[in-house]
């Protein structure tokens, strides 16, 4: 089976999510792609998308629409040769429309999984729960005599498990797109010591295809994404309880997500990154992670308060920032949880002092919007974070020992045979988080 | 013939701004104004000068594609919201792609001439960015035969200039072409910076000529032979101006030192059917300004400054050929050394012409007329050029479509 009859029969399980419906697209997307050269007119693609939700797969469907006549119209010049041959279809807007239209009749939305026993590959993007997942591919497995393959997109559960548990012997890798899928363009690619080669093959064909940069992780809990932001994000909860000794834990909660967000440079603070990624799934995914790590206990008793009060995070369907840690106006903070009174307190009204207490900048300074474009990374952040240890302010020691530990995590990940090499989970951290420069850098060096 | 039978001014010109990218207040994602604002600020930036709308007598709008772009045709209907006294007075409107607005212009001599008026309003406006450019292509395409439209570009102007260009580049040499062109360039982002209407008036790009040395042109993604920088602007804007005779600069009591002469003019056509004679040479830019030079009785070495129609700086590197300042394969070399700029031997588009002012497609022609007027008359602003006094004369070419439609004016200062 080449790679065009390999896609001609596919199925994304949890495509109305966050993830899955990004994976819809951009399969989607590829397979009409492939529908329209020459050598496969006629034959007919198949895209199954399927989800629990009846309302989610309709507003899947609104989104597909939009998203798609967004992609038709930045590769015009192109499906106008793919058209040439109809005349009927005139103008750019006929094309776009056309096109539209021919990826539109390929995906198939349906609450039915039994759909997946004609797949010859599946994307697996249901919620993060290990025993869900091997419930499911083990279910379609005995059901389809295709022999598919399997992609899941788990970003903590290892995929030797699932693959021994659900009998998929070799069938079965991790393709771990980052959120938004597509507009990120990280994926972390995990094999199992049985996995085909030329599932492996297809995979990095299919990433290609797709213009993704592709980061091969180890099979451990985690992998190198989420094996350095559930560490990092433990030690900005921790920096802030820690501050919350001689503060209220809500100014200590600004305190932290200002430090890692312009001190450090970063495109925005940990507890905001917390709430987009959702406090429940960050809350899971740690759960997940801990029993496989040894040394560590990776747990967070205020992520269980923060759940506990119903407090999570995560995003609207339309993609707005639902308020967790933080409460948002146009996506910006603007408010703070307070965990005693179960209410938000306002970033006004203790900004001035909390800022003061952290002290000014280092020089020169530039935050992330354009430092993520300078080139010469060493030669910015360099002088910049030089800058930043000669200074005696809490906002410089707090942003030191962030940076500190944040490379400490990366090395570790190399240590533990996670990642190949430090570039790998530089490489993870500047496209998948777009961090400005990668974690393993030195600049924090005494 | 002499077609000049009565004297003919233009006066108390307006131009809007040019609204679009390369503007600080443009924003795509936000709701902008539309036809009847424009309409309305430049048919009140000319009533303003002249003392009131009573004193027109009739009113010409050009227009290229509102049916398209905005949904709406008969915009004669219009001129009346500018002011109540163009009620149940004459006004229509006039198409020839992006010669309508120099089309308008010849309508409000026409009405002079033929002595049924002494005062016209001529303008020209388009609001263009009420759709993304790939579907503006479409529209534009318009000016081109639509029998040829499934086998053109994407971007289906771009891509006959881009012709045209890539031919030039195989005669001449695609260094030599590249050159000329970029200097085209930077001389209309120095000049635009001029001017505060223009649409490139922001602009503060260092180094103009290595931007535009980095950016090569690039099929996949555009058009083979042209990058955009290349290409005019996608713009909102109109442009109007008073057309009158002796009479109506009484009526208006304006000083004739404070209007140019329309001292020749020609229009002409070529058959939208067939392709261009040469690729090489806009042949009807060529014949429209030998036409109207010869009409007003002096040769191009009189004439001080050109507005000519660079909807590509291809256009405006084969314009001075066509204009006879250089030898044919000869512009980009003439344009190279600096003898189009604003200090130059002939300064040309001193407001920033289509790729720096904005291209409003059915105002340019008359941006193009006021923007003489300004510079003949000392109104200029920061823009003002010094004018010779053995170079008096202005001249303008409108063009529609690939050098279909042409409007060539000579100007000069009343006295």
């Amino acid at each position: 089976m080449n790679y065009d009859e390999r896609l001609q029969h596919v199925s994304v399980m949890g495509a109305a999510g966050k993830m899955g419906s990004g994976i819809l697209l951009l399969t989607a997307v590829e397979m009409a792609d492939r529908s329209l050269m020459p050598e496969n007119k006629g034959k007919t693609f198949v895209l199954n998308a399927i989800d629990l939700s009846d309302e989610g797969l309709a507003g899947l469907m609104d989104y597909l629409r939009v998203q798609v006549q967004k992609v038709a119209e930045k590769k015009t010049v192109w499906l106008r040769q793919m058209y040439a041959d109809r005349a009927d279809l005139i103008e750019n807007y006929d094309i776009i429309n056309q096109y539209i239209n021919d990826v539109m009749r390929i995906v198939r939305p349906t609450t039915a999984m039994e759909t997946t026993y004609r797949s010859n590959l599946v994307f697996e993007a249901v919620s993060e729960n290990k025993d869900l997942k091997v419930k499911l591919l083990r279910q379609i497995d005995a059901n389809n005599p295709g022999k598919p393959w399997y992609f899941t997109n788990t970003s903590s559960v290892p995929i030797h498990i699932v693959e021994n548990e659900a009998g998929l012997d070799g069938r079965v890798l991790g393709f771990h797109f980052y959120n938004p899928p597509a507009v990120q363009k990280l994926v972390e690619l995990i094999v199992t010591p049985k996995t085909l080669a030329e599932t492996k093959a297809f995979a990095l064909d299919y990433a290609k295809a797709l213009g993704k940069v592709v980061v091969p992780s180890n099979d451990f809990a985690g992998f190198i994404g989420n094996g350095h932001f559930m560490r990092d994000a433990l030690h900005g909860i921790n920096e802030a309880l820690e501050l919350a000794k001689t503060r209220p834990l809500t100014e200590a909660i600004y305190m932290v997500n200002k430090v890692s967000q312009d001190f450090l440079v970063r495109p925005m603070g940990i507890f905001q990154l917390i709430d987009y990624v959702g406090v429940d799934v960050v809350q899971f995914i740690m759960k997940v992670m801990n029993p496989h790590l040894t040394g560590e206990d990776l747990h967070s008793d205020v992520l269980d308060q923060m759940m506990a009060l119903g407090v999570k995070g995560g995003q609207l369907s339309s993609g707005a920032q639902k308020d967790g840690f933080l409460k948002y106006d146009k996506g910006a903070p603007i408010a703070v949880y307070d965990m005693e009174k179960k209410s938000y307190v306002n970033i006004a009204d203790f900004m001035t002092t909390c800022d003061a207490a952290l002290g000014k900048l280092p020089e020169p300074y530039s935050p992330w919007k354009a430092a993520v474009k300078i080139k010469d990374k060493d030669a910015h952040f360099g002088p910049f974070f030089g800058s930043l240890k000669t200074m005696d302010t809490l906002g410089a020691k707090l942003a030191l020992r962030y940076g500190k530990r944040s490379d400490a995590i990366g090395r570790k990940l190399v240590a533990d045979k996670v990642a190949n090499n430090e570039q790998d989970v530089n490489t993870v951290m500047l496209t998948g988080f777009f961090h400005a420069y990668g974690p393993i850098n030195g600049y924090f060096n005494e | 013939m002499n077609i000049m039978r009565r004297k003919v001014y233009m006066t108390a010109g307006y131009n809007t701004i040019s609204m679009g990218t390369g503007r600080k207040e443009f924003n795509p994602k936000k709701n902008r104004p539309g036809l009847e604002h424009y309409i309305h600020e430049a048919g009140q930036g000319v009533v303003s000068q002249i003392g009131g709308a009573e004193k027109i007598d009739e009113s010409v709008i050009g227009n290229f594609m509102a049916a398209r772009f905005n949904n709406q045709a008969h915009l004669g209907g219009f001129m009346a919201t500018i002011d109540p006294s163009l009620e149940f007075k004459p006004a229509l409107s006039v198409e020839g792609a992006c010669g309508s607005g120099g089309l308008s212009l010849i309508s409000g001599i026409r009405s002079v001439l033929a002595e049924t008026a002494d005062v016209v309003l001529a303008m020209g406006v388009e609001v263009q960015n009420t759709v993304k450019a790939i579907y503006g292509a479409d529209i534009l395409a318009g000016a081109g035969w639509f029998a040829n439209r499934k086998k053109g570009h994407a971007y289906f102007f771009p891509g006959q200039f881009s012709d045209r260009a890539g031919a030039y580049y195989e005669k001449y040499g695609f260094d030599y072409g590249r050159k000329g062109m970029g200097r085209w360039f930077r001389n209309a982002m120095e000049n635009a910076r001029l001017d505060p209407t223009a649409q490139e008036h922001h602009n503060n790009t260092p180094d103009l000529d290595a931007l535009y040395n980095k950016m090569k042109p690039n099929g996949a993604s555009f058009v083979d032979h042209l990058n955009v920088l290349d290409c005019s602007k996608v713009s909102d804007g109109a442009s109007a101006i008073a057309v009158v005779s002796e009479e109506g600069l009484r009526r208006l009591g304006i000083d004739k030192k404070d209007a140019v002469e329309i001292v020749g003019w020609a229009q002409l056509t070529r058959n939208i059917t067939q392709d261009p004679p040469d690729l090489v040479e806009l042949t009807t830019i060529k014949k429209a300004a030998a036409a109207a030079l010869k009409n007003a009785g002096i040769t191009i070495d009189q004439v001080g400054t050109i507005e000519t129609h660079d909807c590509f700086s291809i256009a405006g590197v084969l314009a001075t050929e066509a204009l006879g300042l250089a030898a044919p394969g000869k512009g980009a070399e003439y344009v190279t050394a600096g003898n189009t700029a604003r200090d130059g031997v002939m300064p040309m588009n001193t407001t920033g012409g289509l790729i720096g002012w904005g291209h409003p497609t059915g105002a340019t022609g008359v941006h193009q007329a006021v923007t003489i007027w300004q510079q003949l008359t000392g109104k200029a602003g920061a823009a003002q050029i010094l004018l010779k006094a053995d170079r008096p004369y202005g001249l303008t070419i409108n063009m529609g479509g690939d050098d279909v439609t042409v409007v060539a004016i000579v100007y000069k200062r009343g006295a």
